[in-house]
């Protein structure tokens, strides 16, 4: 296994390079921007950069509706755009002679706004996905009937495009509550959850459970100290698996229709309206969220599961 | 004057019945184990030694015969928690540390916090664990892991120990000083223990029985007395009886494994 320090490295490297090919090709072969936008336009919606130029002279032109990511400004400017420019800045420092400015993008604030509304469903319909996968698992195995009787109907159900759903559960709750896509997350991932759970449930060292047999352990204490850490780590399994299909599926359902705030109905009107940097910028950041969904879960997984091999030194 | 505490009468056990890769693992066994015998399983590989282990601690159920212990059904016995049990594996629990891997029946078994927490101490001081009291089991060896087995399994003072080969996967200077630390719980408390080696010299040593068995079917070929002087110690060792036992315990397995050719040929 490689150093940690190489592991984060190896693809930072990588990532940066395909940045600057991304956006030196679509300069090079001059590509429309509802083709592909470059790379600095996307970053413009979200963040900018001023950089205040003494050799430069003239007015300074109001930068507040550009996105550009990065703008060279004249020294000199109007107390109005300097005023501006101030109170927006996140950062000012001098650097060679400029002062420059880091200011937030042009569509920041409504694609914060809309990515925290679907955060929220997704985080919700998670809860409820795995809380009910937890409990139909933990039931199917404490009542062995049960489950015979319920798996071949999860597993048959587990094949299904649950997203297909997306336009029935908008009608049931109503397209502006966001309960309509938690209910559609919570189907989409209650099956990964509900079927780790059980495999975890299920999969017990034979030894271990004739240790707990001779120590004439009752079921649920076999459940309490042996089944339930034993399905933790396939647990964590599936919920990465999980995670990932959490934004997918809040996002998608928004796609059938949700309030202007949502993050789905934000990208399909950038689109629509030919502003696809800001689309773009928007579907940046719904990936940022999934991956930190995804960190978090791994966070977890390892306070719970000091023990696991995948932790050993 | 309690009854035996172990019978089994005519016990047969075939695993697959019936199926063309049947085993006949158990044959005929009559066995009867009296309060506080110390007896050894001996016998060829594949002989059905942790078999009958498993018949006697409910966790297997023979085919055929019965199995009485303590005067109770078997499965009475282990309900009432009369078993203390060393697997061939350590099958320690993962997600426990090495204490709380000791803890484990203790908690099955209510016993008080502080109860809880001295025995486990004391035990692992006595498989000289106590320095890895908070390690989880992948961080130790083998036999470190299996002299973790065996402090649980003594931890709750069982009436019966079910031990099979505990002391496999140890060295010979450990393996002596816990066979002396075993046989001193075994004096100390009304424990009777039944236990399976392949090590001859191990059986007579600590045995007040040995049993040999012989394999496909397995079969109980001979019942040999070990009439060594107790308390056992270093001495034993040098004891003249101690060698005759040795060879007749070696002739008994000789005999019972020539045996064995002629039993597999189908009849
Ligand atoms: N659960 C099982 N299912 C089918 N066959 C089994 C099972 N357990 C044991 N056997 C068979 O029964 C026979 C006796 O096995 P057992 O484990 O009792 O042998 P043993 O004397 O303990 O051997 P060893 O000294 O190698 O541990 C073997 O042939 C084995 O294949
Ligand atoms: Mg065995």
């Amino acid at each position: 296994m490689s150093e940690p320090r190489q592991r984060f490295w190896a693809p930072a490297v990588i990532l940066v390079v395909l940045v600057v090919l991304w956006e030196s090709l679509v300069t090079a072969f001059n590509i429309q921007q509802f083709l592909l936008p470059k790379p600095s336009a996307i970053a413009g919606n979200l963040v900018r950069v001023a950089a205040l130029d003494p050799s430069i002279s003239g007015e300074g032109e109001d930068i507040s509706l550009e996105n550009r990511f990065f703008t060279v400004l004249p020294a000199e400017l109007s107390p109005e755009t300097q005023a501006s420019l101030e109170e927006a800045r996140w950062l000012a420092f001098n650097l060679g002679g400029r002062r420059f400015f880091v200011l937030p993008g042009s569509n920041l604030t409504p694609i914060l706004a809309a990515s925290w509304f679907t955060l929220k469903e997704a985080l919700g319909g998670m809860a409820m996905g795995t809380v009910a996968g937890i409990a139909v698992a933990v039931a199917t195995t404490r009542w062995t009937a049960t489950r015979e009787a319920l798996l071949p109907f999860a597993i048959a159900a587990n094949s299904m495009p649950i997203i297909a759903f997306a336009p029935i559960m908008n009608n049931w709750f109503g397209i502006d509550n966001p309960f309509s896509k938690m209910a559609i997350v919570t189907i989409m991932i209650f099956f990964p959850i509900m079927i780790n759970t059980v495999r975890g449930l299920v999969s017990v060292d034979a030894r271990s459970l004739e240790l707990m047999r001779s120590y004439a352990a009752s079921d649920s204490e076999i459940l309490i100290k042996l089944r339930i850490p034993n399905a933790l780590p396939s647990l964590f399994s599936g919920l990465k698996v999980a995670g990932a299909l959490a934004m997918i599926g809040a996002i998608v359902g928004e796609y059938f229709g949700g309030p202007r705030i949502a993050l789905g109905v934000f990208i399909t009107q950038e689109a629509a309206l030919f502003r696809f940097a800001s689309a773009w910028a928007a579907i940046l950041v719904a990936c940022l969220l999934g991956i930190a969904i995804y960190l978090v879960i791994l966070l977890a997984e390892r306070l719970a599961l000091p023990w696991h091999p995948t932790f050993r030194a | 004057m309690p009854g035996p505490v172990v019978i089994l009468e005519n016990v047969d056990k075939i695993f697959g019945e019936g199926a063309s890769d049947q085993v006949h693992a158990l044959k005929e066994i009559d066995l009867r184990i009296e309060q506080n015998e110390f007896i050894s399983l001996i016998g060829p590989s594949g002989c059905g030694k942790s078999t009958l282990l498993r018949v006697v601690g409910d966790l297997v159920q023979p085919t055929s015969g019965v199995a009485a212990i303590n005067g109770k059904s078997a499965r009475q016995a282990r309900l009432d928690q009369d078993y203390g049990i060393v697997f061939q594996a350590a099958t320690l629990y993962d997600w426990r540390t090495v204490a709380k891997n000791v803890q484990l029946p203790l908690e099955l078994m209510q016993f008080s916090r502080s109860e809880k927490e001295s025995r486990t101490q004391a035990m692992l001081e006595l498989v000289e664990l106590s320095d890895f009291a908070g390690h989880y089991p992948w961080q130790l060896s083998g036999g470190m892991q299996q002299r973790v087995a065996i402090a649980r399994a003594l931890s709750f003072e069982p009436s019966i120990l079910l031990m099979d080969e505990p002391f496999g996967a140890l060295d010979e200077m450990t393996r002596e000083r816990l066979n002396l630390e075993l046989l001193n719980i075994w004096r100390k408390t009304d424990t009777t223990v039944l236990f399976v080696t392949h090590s001859i010299t191990e059986a007579v040593f600590l045995s007040t029985r040995v049993i040999v068995m012989s394999a496909r079917p397995g079969r109980i070929t001979a019942d040999i007395a070990i009439d060594l002087p107790q308390p056992r110690n270093a001495e034993t060792r040098s004891n003249v009886r101690f060698f005759e036992l040795e060879t007749t315990v070696r002739e008994a397995l000789r005999v019972s494994e020539a045996g064995e050719a002629p039993e597999r040929k189908p009849a």
